[in-house]
C-alpha cells in the first residue's frame, strides 16, 4: 500500500490541491464546508427575507404568554393562565409518560411472543406468527386510531352505571371503574400527609414533589439496601459451608416492615372512584387516549420486539440448549437461565432503534387527542400564536434531545452487558 | 445512479407550479385555475362525493368566485387543509383564498396578516348534550366531559366561559368532526361543543336526533368567512365582491333560474348594474361585465347555496337565523352595487 | 400332538402404529397436547380463535353491498332483524376506486396502473437478476423519465429533454476526459448538464411542444389520493433516497473530518426526530426556507421531506451493507490499483447495495406505512379520505368498514414485500456458502 521509495520532493503547485492524494482530502473538505456554509446561508437568508415579507419577526415571546386552553392530562398541575412554555412542558411530560409505559409493555408483550412463536404448540406458534405479521403490516397510525374506536366502542359508558339496575358495574369489589372515558382505579392517599417541597418558585418549570413519596422512596431503599446485605451475607455462609441458610422470610421483613411502618405513620389509605355528577370522581383517571396510544404503541413495537427476540434466540447455538439439557435443567428454566441472557446480547442494539421508534411514534398521539409534545407545543401552541417556526424548530429540537438520551442511556447499557471479548 | 433525475424532474415540475406574485387575480387568470383551501371535510361546507367532486357551502363560494373571475365554476382546484395548515397555505400562497370555516377575529386580521372579505356564516359556539342527562343550561355542566375540536377558537371560548362561571370540566381534544361525533355518541364526552351550525349538522345525521338536544347558550360570536392575504387589495375586492353579489342576488330576488332573464335588461338599475347591463363595475373590477351572472349561475345565490347545502330541505336542516337577509330580520347586509 | 412348535415360523405382519401417534391424532398430541400447559394454552387460543372469528364473521356477514348511505344500511339491517349490529359495505363499494386513486381523472387511470405495473417490470432485473432477460435493464434505466410521464402527465419533451441532460453529460465527459483527464470531465460532464437543465430545456422543452404536441393530459399532484399517493410518496422517495443514502453512508465511512461530521450530523439530526414534525416542516416551513416567490405544491414538499427522511434510514442499511463486505474486497480493490471511486463503482458497491436488498425493502415497507401520517397535514391518503368520506352526509358514523378496507390493502401490500424480501434474505444466504 505504501510506496517503498519516498516520492520525489516537489515544489507546491496549485493543481496538487486537485491530484495530489495527500492535499486533495484537505481540498474536499474545505468545499464541503463552503458549500455547507453557503446551503445554510442560503436557507437563513431566504427565512429572513420571507419572514419580513410576512411581517413576522422570530421571537421565541410568546412562550411566556398564557396559553388560554385546557389541558385533561397534567402530571403537573397547570390551568389555562400558566404560560405556553408550561403548557410545552405539560406536553414534554405527557410524551414521556407514554414512551416509558409503551417500551416496558412492549419488551414483556415482545420477549412473550418473541419466545411463544418458537414453541412446540402449533397452535400457539400460528397465532402469534398472525400476531407479528398482521401488527407489523398495517400502519402504526391504523392501530391508534382502531385501538381508540375499539375503546370507545365497547366499553361502557358513565351513564350505565347509573340507576337501579345499571348495565355495568364495578370490577374487582367495585374499586376499579372501566368506563369509555377511562380507567379509574383507586388512589393513595395519606390522611397525615407531610406535605410537597416546590421546586423552581414561580417559574414554567415549576413542580412539587410529594414528601410521602419520598419518605415512602426512603423506607423502600433502605429495606432493599439491608435485604442485599442479608443476601451477601446468605452468599458468603453458602461458599464457606454449603449450606445456604433460609432468608426469605427475614429478606421480606425488611423491605415490607419500613414501609409498612411508613404507610401507617401516615395514615395510608385508599380513595376509590365514585360516580358524582357526570363522571366518576376521584382515583387515579386512565385517560382513553393514554390507554389507546399506550396499547396500539406497545402492540405494534412488541410485533417488531418479538422478531428480534426470535432472531436473537436462533442465533444461540443449539449446542447451549443441549449442553443445558445434558446438566438436568428444564426446558423452562433453559430458556430463562440460559438462552435468554445469552440471547440478549443479540437482541439489545435493535432493542435500542425500537424503543426509539416508540418514542418518535408517540408523537402521533394527536390522531386521539392525547395531549403530548406534539399536541401541546406544535399543535395548539402553534394554532393559538401562529407561530410555526418558532414552534416546530423547538419541538423538533426537544424530539433530538430525548431520542438522544434514550440512545446514550441504552448504549452505554449495551456497553455493559456486552460480551467482553478477548 | 440515474434515478437521481427524479429530484431534478421533480424540482422542475414543482416550480411551474406557480409562484405567487403580487397580483393575484393577474395569476389566477393566467393559470386558469383558482386555488381555493377548504376542510378537509365537514358535512355540508365541504365535501368530495365518490366522483372527487366537491360539494358544500363553502365550496359554493368558491366556485362563485372562480365562475366571477374565469366564467367557469369547475375551474378551481380545492386544496383540503387543516386547521393547522390553512394560514401557512394561503400565506405563502399556495391557495388564492381560504373558504374554510374560518372565524374572523382581532389576532388572525391583524396579527396573521390576513384580510377577511365578508361573512358567509354567522355562527357561534354552542354545545350539544343527550336529552337523558336532563340539563337545561351550560352552566350546569360542572364536571362534565366535553369533546373539543382542536385548532379553532372554540378551545379558548370554551376555556373562557368555563373560567367566567367558575365551573370545572374535562376537555376531550379531538381532530375531526367524525372522530368527535364517534365519542359523543358512544357517550366517552357528556357534551360535544363546536360551532352551533356544525352540531346541527352533526346531529341531523345521528340515528336518533331527538334523543340530543343543543344547549341555549351561544357562548360566542363565530362570524366565518372568506380570507385571502393582505396587502392584494384588487384580489380582495374581487372576493368581497363576489360574495357581496351572492348576497344582494338574494335580496334582489336574482335566482339561477330568472338570472337568464333578468340580465337582458330589467327595469331596476341596481340588478341592471350587478348583472352588467348597465354602467362598468365588472371592469373597475378588472373582470368582466358579467361577472356577476356567472357567480350566481355558479351556485345560485347567497339563499339558493344556501338551501341546497345547509338549509332546512337537506339532512343538515339548519334554519336561516341571524344568516337570513338584513330585510327578515337576519344580518346579511350587503353593501349598494353602484 | 407331535407338530406343536412354540417358535414361530413366519414373521408377524407389521402392526400398524398406536392410533394416538399418527394422523391427525398423533399429530395433535404432538403439536398441541404435549403437556398439560400446552394442553391449556391451546384450549384457550381455541376459544379465543373461535369468539374472535365468530363474532367478526357474524358481523362482516351482511348483506348491504348496494347500500347508498348509512340510513340505507340501517334499514336493512332492522328489516334483517339485526339491529345496529353488521357492517355497511355499501361504502366501500361506492369509496374503494376513491381510496384507490383519489381524485385522479377517471379516464386516466390505465396511467398509474400501468406506471405500477411498469415499476415492477423495471425493478425485475434488480430484484429478480437471474429470471429475467439482461435487456430489461434498459427499462430500468428510463423508468425515472417514464413514471413522472404517466402520473403527472404532460408533453412527453419534458421527460426527454430532463433524460437528454444525462446523454448531454455523457458525451461531454467523453469528449472532455481524452483532453483533459477524468476529474476536470467529471466536473465539465456535471456542469453541461444543469446548464441544459436549467436553461436550455425549458425552451427547447417549449418549442418541440409547440411543433409536436404529443403528450397526455396534465394532472396535478394535488389531485394524486388514496393508495395511489401513499405508493406515489413512498416510490418517488425511496428511489431519490438511494443515491442520496449511498453518499451518506460513504460520507460517514470516509477519514474526512468534517464531511464526516456532516454526514452523522444529519443522519442522526433526522432520526432522531419523528416523521411528523418533518411533515409539519413541510406544510409550514418549506415555503418560508426557500427563495420568496417559489411554491412547490404540498404533495412535492412532502415527497422532498420524505426523500430527506428515508435517505437517512437508507444511509444507515447501507452503512450495514458496507460493514458486511469482507475487508478483503477494500484491500484487494486496493491490490488492483483501483482508486476511491473506481473501487467503490467496481467492487464495493455493487456487493455492499446486493447485500443491502432486504434492508432497503423492509425501509420502504416502513416508508409507506409511515405515508399515513401525510394524513395530520391534510393530505388525502387512504386515511385522510376515510375523514373526507365520513364528512359526506350518506356516510357520516361509518367506523370499520373504512378502516378494515384501509387495513387490508396495506397488509396486502406490506405482507408481501415482506415475504419477498425473506425470500431475497435466503436466497442471499445460500450465496454465500
Amino acid at each position: 500500500m505504501t510506496t517503498l521509495t519516498d516520492p520525489p520532493k516537489e515544489s507546491f503547485r496549485l493543481s496538487m490541491l486537485i491530484y495530489d492524494t495527500r492535499y486533495r482530502s484537505m481540498t474536499i473538505q474545505v468545499v464541503a464546508m463552503i458549500g455547507f456554509m453557503i446551503l445554510i446561508g442560503w436557507l437563513i437568508s431566504n427565512t429572513a427575507q420571507n419572514l419580513q415579507d410576512l411581517g413576522k419577526e422570530p421571537s421565541f415571546r410568546f412562550l411566556s404568554e398564557p396559553a388560554g386552553y385546557d389541558i385533561n392530562q397534567r402530571l403537573i398541575d397547570y390551568d389555562n393562565q400558566n404560560t405556553h412554555l408550561r403548557a410545552a412542558v405539560i406536553g414534554l411530560l405527557n410524551t414521556l409518560l407514554v414512551a416509558v409505559m409503551g417500551c416496558v409493555t412492549a419488551t414483556i408483550l415482545g420477549v412473550i411472543i418473541g419466545v411463544l412463536r418458537l414453541s412446540k404448540n402449533w397452535l400457539i406458534a400460528k397465532l402469534m406468527t398472525i400476531y407479528v405479521e398482521t401488527f407489523r403490516n398495517v400502519p402504526v397510525l391504523l392501530w391508534i386510531v382502531f385501538a381508540m374506536a375499539v375503546l370507545i366502542e365497547t366499553l361502557p359508558a358513565p351513564r350505565d352505571f347509573r340507576g337501579d339496575n345499571p348495565e355495568a358495574t364495578m370490577k374487582v369489589l367495585d374499586t376499579v371503574a372501566v368506563t369509555n372515558r377511562g380507567v379509574y382505579v383507586p388512589e393513595p392517599l395519606f390522611s397525615n400527609s407531610l406535605g410537597d417541597v416546590h421546586l423552581f418558585g414561580a417559574s414554567s418549570f415549576r413542580f412539587d414533589i410529594s414528601l410521602d413519596l419520598i419518605a415512602f422512596l426512603v423506607a423502600l431503599g433502605l429495606g432493599l439496601f439491608v435485604r442485599h446485605k442479608i443476601k451477601t451475607r446468605a452468599n458468603r455462609i453458602q461458599e464457606a459451608t454449603g449450606v445456604r441458610p433460609t432468608t426469605w422470610y427475614l429478606s421480606l421483613a425488611v423491605v415490607a416492615l419500613p414501609v409498612l411502618a411508613v404507610f401507617v405513620a401516615l395514615g395510608f389509605h385508599l380513595g376509590y372512584p365514585e360516580l358524582k355528577g357526570f363522571n366518576f370522581r376521584g382515583g387515579i383517571h386512565m385517560r382513553n387516549s393514554l390507554i389507546a396510544l399506550w396499547l396500539a404503541l406497545s402492540l405494534y413495537t412488541a410485533a417488531f420486539i418479538a422478531e428480534n427476540v426470535r432472531a436473537g434466540i436462533l442465533a444461540i447455538s443449539k449446542g447451549q440448549t443441549e449442553a443445558a439439557a445434558a446438566l438436568g435443567l428444564r426446558p423452562k428454566r433453559i430458556m430463562s437461565l440460559v438462552i435468554l441472557p445469552q440471547a440478549l446480547r443479540v437482541i439489545i442494539p435493535p432493542l435500542i432503534s425500537q424503543y426509539l421508534n416508540l418514542t418518535k411514534n408517540s408523537s402521533l398521539a394527536i390522531a386521539v387527542g392525547y395531549m403530548d409534545l406534539t399536541g401541546t407545543l406544535m399543535g395548539i401552541t402553534l394554532n393559538q400564536t401562529g407561530r410555526e417556526l418558532e414552534t416546530v424548530l423547538l419541538g423538533m429540537l426537544i424530539y433530538l434531545a430525548i431520542s438522544l438520551g434514550i440512545s446514550v442511556v441504552m448504549n452505554w447499557y449495551n456497553n455493559r452487558v456486552k460480551l467482553v471479548e478477548r | 445512479m440515474k434515478k437521481s433525475v427524479f429530484l431534478g424532474a421533480l424540482t422542475v415540475a414543482g416550480l411551474a407550479a406557480g409562484a405567487a406574485a403580487a397580483g393575484t387575480l393577474d395569476d389566477v387568470k393566467a393559470r386558469g385555475k383558482l386555488n381555493c383551501g377548504v376542510t378537509t371535510g365537514l358535512v355540508g361546507f365541504a365535501a368530495p362525493d365518490a366522483n372527487g367532486h366537491w360539494d358544500g357551502f363553502d365550496v359554493g363560494v368558491c366556485r362563485a368566485v372562480a365562475a366571477a373571475v374565469l366564467g367557469d365554476p369547475e375551474a378551481v382546484e380545492f386544496v383540503p387543509t387543516t386547521g393547522k395548515t390553512r394560514f401557512t397555505a394561503l400565506a405563502s400562497g399556495e391557495v388564492d383564498m381560504l373558504a374554510r370555516n374560518t372565524t374572523w377575529t382581532f389576532s388572525r386580521d391583524v396579527d396573521l396578516k390576513f384580510e377577511f372579505v365578508g361573512v358567509n356564516y354567522y355562527d357561534g359556539q354552542g354545545f350539544m348534550v343527550p336529552k337523558e342527562l336532563g340539563v337545561s343550561s351550560a352552566k350546569e355542566l360542572d364536571g362534565a366531559t366535553v369533546c373539543i375540536q382542536t385548532g379553532t377558537t372554540t378551545e379558548l371560548n370554551l376555556a373562557d366561559f368555563f373560567r367566567a362561571n367558575n365551573i370545572s370540566y374535562e376537555p376531550v381534544p379531538i381532530e375531526t368532526n367524525a372522530e368527535a361525533q364517534q365519542q359523543f355518541l358512544a357517550g366517552a364526552c357528556d357534551v360535544y361543543t363546536t360551532d352551533a351550525s356544525g352540531l346541527a349538522a352533526t346531529r341531523a345525521t345521528f340515528e336518533n336526533p331527538g334523543n340530543y338536544v343543543v344547549l341555549p347558550e351561544i357562548i360566542s360570536k363565530e362570524p366565518l368567512g372568506p380570507l385571502v392575504r393582505h396587502g392584494d387589495n384588487e384580489w380582495g375586492d374581487v372576493v368581497r365582491w363576489t360574495l357581496n353579489a351572492l348576497i344582494a342576488g338574494e335580496e334582489l330576488g336574482i335566482t339561477s333560474a330568472n338570472i337568464e332573464e333578468l340580465s337582458k335588461g330589467t327595469n331596476n338599475p341596481e340588478i341592471n348594474r350587478m348583472l352588467g347591463t348597465e354602467g362598468t363595475l365588472g371592469e373597475m373590477l378588472g373582470l368582466d361585465k358579467d361577472w356577476a351572472k356567472n357567480a350566481i349561475v355558479a351556485g345560485g345565490n347567497y339563499g339558493e347555496l344556501f338551501e341546497k347545502n345547509i338549509g332546512e330541505s337537506t339532512p343538515i336542516g339548519l334554519a336561516r337565523g341571524l344568516n337570513a337577509q338584513w330585510t327578515e330580520g337576519g344580518l346579511l347586509y350587503a353593501p349598494p352595487f353602484r | 400332538m407331535s407338530d406343536i412348535s412354540f417358535v414361530r415360523t413366519e414373521m408377524l405382519p407389521q402392526q400398524e402404529p398406536p392410533a394416538s401417534s399418527v394422523g391427525v391424532i398423533g399429530w395433535m398430541r404432538e403439536n398441541l397436547f404435549s403437556g398439560w400447559l400446552n394442553s391449556v394454552l391451546t384450549v384457550i387460543s381455541g376459544l379465543f380463535i373461535f369468539s374472535v372469528v365468530g363474532s367478526l364473521l357474524g358481523w362482516a356477514w351482511s348483506p348491504t353491498w348496494s347500500a347508498t348511505s348509512l340510513n340505507e344500511c340501517r334499514e336493512i339491517a332492522t328489516g334483517l332483524g339485526h339491529e345496529g349490529h353488521g357492517a355497511c359495505w355499501g361504502v366501500i363499494r361506492d369509496r374503494w376506486v376513491q381510496l384507490l386513486f383519489g381524485f385522479y381523472p377517471p379516464e386516466s387511470y390505465w396511467r398509474p396502473i400501468l406506471a405500477f405495473i411498469l415499476l415492477a417490470v423495471a425493478l425485475a432485473p434488480v430484484l429478480f437478476s437471474d429470471k429475467v432477460p439482461g435487456k430489461l435493464i434498459y427499462l430500468t434505466a428510463a423508468y425515472p423519465f417514464i413514471m413522472p410521464f404517466l402520473l403527472w402527465g404532460g408533453t412527453i419533451w419534458g421527460a426527454l429533454s430532463a433524460a437528454a441532460g444525462f446523454v448531454i453529460g455523457y458525451f461531454v465527459y467523453k469528449a472532455v476526459e481524452k483532453a483533459a483527464g477524468s476529474l476536470a470531465a467529471v466536473i465539465s460532464a456535471v456542469v453541461a448538464a444543469v446548464i441544459w437543465w436549467l436553461f436550455l430545456a425549458a425552451p427547447v422543452t417549449g418549442g418541440l411542444t409547440a411543433i409536436l404536441p404529443i403528450g397526455v393530459e396534465p394532472v396535478d399532484s394535488r389531485n394524486f389520493g388514496g393508495m395511489m399517493l401513499s405508493i406515489t410518496i413512498g416510490v418517488v422517495a425511496i428511489a431519490c433516497s438511494l443515491p442520496i443514502g449511498i453518499v451518506l453512508a460513504l460520507g460517514r465511512q470516509s477519514d474526512l473530518l468534517i464531511v464526516k461530521s456532516l454526514c452523522v450530523g444529519f443522519i442522526e439530526f433526522i432520526r432522531g426526530v419523528p416523521l411528523i414534525t418533518l411533515l409539519f416542516v413541510a406544510s409550514t416551513l418549506l415555503n418560508i426556507f426557500m427563495p420568496p416567490g417559489t411554491n412547490f405544491d404540498i404533495i412535492m414538499r412532502v415527497i422532498i421531506m420524505a426523500t430527506l427522511f428515508a435517505s437517512a434510514y437508507m444511509a444507515e442499511v447501507i452503512r450495514g451493507g458496507l460493514a458486511a463486505l469482507p475487508k478483503g474486497q477494500y484491500e484487494g480493490a486496493d491490490s488492483l490499483g483501483l482508486n476511491y471511486w473506481q473501487s467503490q463503482r467496481l467492487i464495493i458497491m455493487p456487493q455492499a447495495l446486493k447485500i443491502s436488498i432486504p434492508g432497503i425493502v423492509s425501509t420502504f415497507i416502513g416508508l409507506f406505512k409511515d405515508t399515513t401520517l401525510v394524513s395530520v397535514i391534510g393530505l388525502l391518503d387512504p386515511l385522510g379520505l376515510s375523514n373526507a368520506i365520513r364528512a359526506d352526509s350518506d356516510w357520516n358514523g361509518i367506523v370499520w368498514e373504512l378502516y378494515g378496507f384501509i387495513a387490508l390493502m396495506f397488509f396486502v401490500f406490506c405482507f408481501s414485500m415482506s415475504r419477498y424480501s425473506m425470500y431475497l434474505e435466503r436466497k442471499l444466504r445460500t450465496d454465500h456458502h
